[in-house]
């Protein structure tokens, strides 16, 4: 009897590794069953979390004062650079006709709760397919990228977080024409891997942000800070740590064109049925 | 005439006299007890590492060691199938590994009739980095040793909290058994 289940189990998870997908279905309907429970839960550590930090607060007043005051100053010159650059921007934007870039959110949502026993980094949103959510769109804190919808369910949705060991994404430097990819490492860092093998321009305390390659996530979202150096890129922390958050807003996907138009095969015939096609590959991040 | 000791009549469980168990009681708390135990770890946001112990599975190990014969050896199938909705893991991980662990408890248990307490938490030890391990491998996440180094800190508490989870399992097991049913 026992051993009739092992076996069922040994079958179903080798369907589910074969395919990621395949019990999203039933996940979906439970995730959304407890997503009551999990909101509850999310309130509790946002509060106690705050009320922490301001007690923290206190020990530290003195001398974080000082060195706040410091940085405002600096702050306010860079603050003076980025207005004229932002002038300069608006002007040759308006040369170019460009559109204006902001997007509007899909929805902005709390994370309700993550897959904190696993090996696998997924969390939980508090937002699913009524509020518009599709499988890709990326997910940003206002510190920068947390990561990727993986799957929709009615009121709640997975999200493959950056530090998970299948989670992919184009990078480059913020101040150079320098492309990555950012691998999660599964211990909470990201593996920078350079694309352009040669003399490692990286230096401790860069910071990567997203590429824009691949489609998903627009250029220039704040990802990770390198933190050590390696023979083929470095060792980098994610900057918006999800467990410090509180709301999270969903993006549309930057370029659904360009994402299709991966997702067919280059010797396929082009029909346009094909096009409407799912992108996600579910465990993987085929950027 | 007032009794001398009220509770003469009584034992831990409650009045031995006219009172008995509740059967829904006896059957659903060690059940409930799995299933919200496998709810808890996804409440908790850890996004670095996984930092928290797999309850469900504790559990029902407390349940298999200090309540030996209670759970089936296929109670694995069903709470591990309701694990797995909530773990993170590929559909069918915990179905396998519960079951096994089930199956294996069950052999040791007839090799070693009698045991201690001490060798129960060995048990326990044993059987717990052995399912970190393997529900590592088996969750499609790319084994490397940062991954392996990563673990360490969730096992290490998993195995710590044996006690406690054997005393929560006792006073499951007290509340479960409390005569509360009027008989006659």
């Amino acid at each position: 009897m026992a051993g009739i289940g092992a076996l069922i189990g040994a079958i179903l998870l080798g369907l589910s590794l074969f395919n990621p997908t395949a019990f999203s279905g039933a996940r979906g309907v439970a995730n959304d069953a407890a997503r009551p429970l999990n909101e509850g839960g999310a309130v509790a550590r946002t509060t106690s979390q705050s009320w922490y930090d301001s007690i923290s607060g206190y020990y530290r007043a003195g001398s974080q004062n000082a060195e706040l005051k410091r940085e405002a100053e600096l702050a306010r010159i860079r603050l003076a650079e980025a207005d004229a650059l932002q002038g300069e921007n608006a002007r040759l934007k308006a040369l170019l006709d460009l559109s204006k870039d902001e997007v509007e959110p899909v929805v902005v949502a709390r994370l309700i709760g993550s897959t904190s026993s696993s090996a696998r980094r997924f969390a939980y949103l508090g937002a699913g397919r009524t509020d518009g959510v599709e499988v890709g769109m990326p997910v940003r804190s206002p510190r920068g990228v947390v990561g990727r919808v993986l799957e929709v369910a009615q009121n709640t949705s997975r999200v493959l977080l950056l530090t998970d060991s299948q989670s992919v994404l184009p990078v480059r430097l913020s101040d150079e024409d320098v492309v990555a990819f950012a691998e999660g490492r599964g211990d909470g860092m990201l593996q920078i891997r350079l694309i352009n093998l040669g003399i490692n321009p990286l230096e401790e305390g860069d910071v990567m942000v997203t590429s824009g390659t691949g489609g998903y996530y627009r250029p220039g979202i704040a990802v990770a800070i390198v933190t050590e150096i390696t023979s083929d890129g470095g060792i980098a922390r994610i900057i918006s740590d999800p467990m410090a958050t509180d709301f999270v807003s969903v993006e549309p996907i930057h370029q659904p064109e360009a994402i299709t138009t991966a997702s067919i095969a280059a010797d396929a015939p082009i029909e346009p049925e094909t096009v409407s096609d799912d992108t996600a590959d579910g465990g993987g991040d085929s950027e | 005439m007032d009794r001398v000791n009220p509770n003469a009549r009584s034992d831990a469980y409650g009045s031995r006299i006219n009172r008995d168990h509740s059967p829904v009681l006896v059957y659903s708390i060690p059940v409930l007890s799995v299933l919200a135990a496998s709810m808890l770890p996804s409440l908790i946001l850890a996004s670095s590492v996984p930092i928290v112990p797999p309850f469900g599975f504790l559990m029902l190990l407390g349940w298999r060691l200090v309540r030996p014969g209670l759970f089936p050896v296929w109670a694995g199938f069903p709470l591990g199938a309701f694990d797995d909705l909530f773990s993170g893991q590929p559909f069918g991980s915990a179905i396998l590994l519960w079951s096994l662990v089930m199956i294996g408890i069950e052999i040791i248990e007839a090799r070693f009739p009698w045991r201690s307490f001490v060798q129960d938490w060995m048990t326990f030890s044993m059987v717990i980095i052995g399912y970190i391990l393997a529900a590592m491998l088996f969750s499609g996440a790319d084994v490397t040793i940062p991954g392996i180094i990563a673990v360490g800190p969730q096992a290490l508490l998993s195995l710590l909290l044996f006690p406690i989870i054997a005393r929560m399992v006792a006073r499951f097991d007290r509340f479960r058994l409390m005569r509360v049913r009027t008989v006659g």
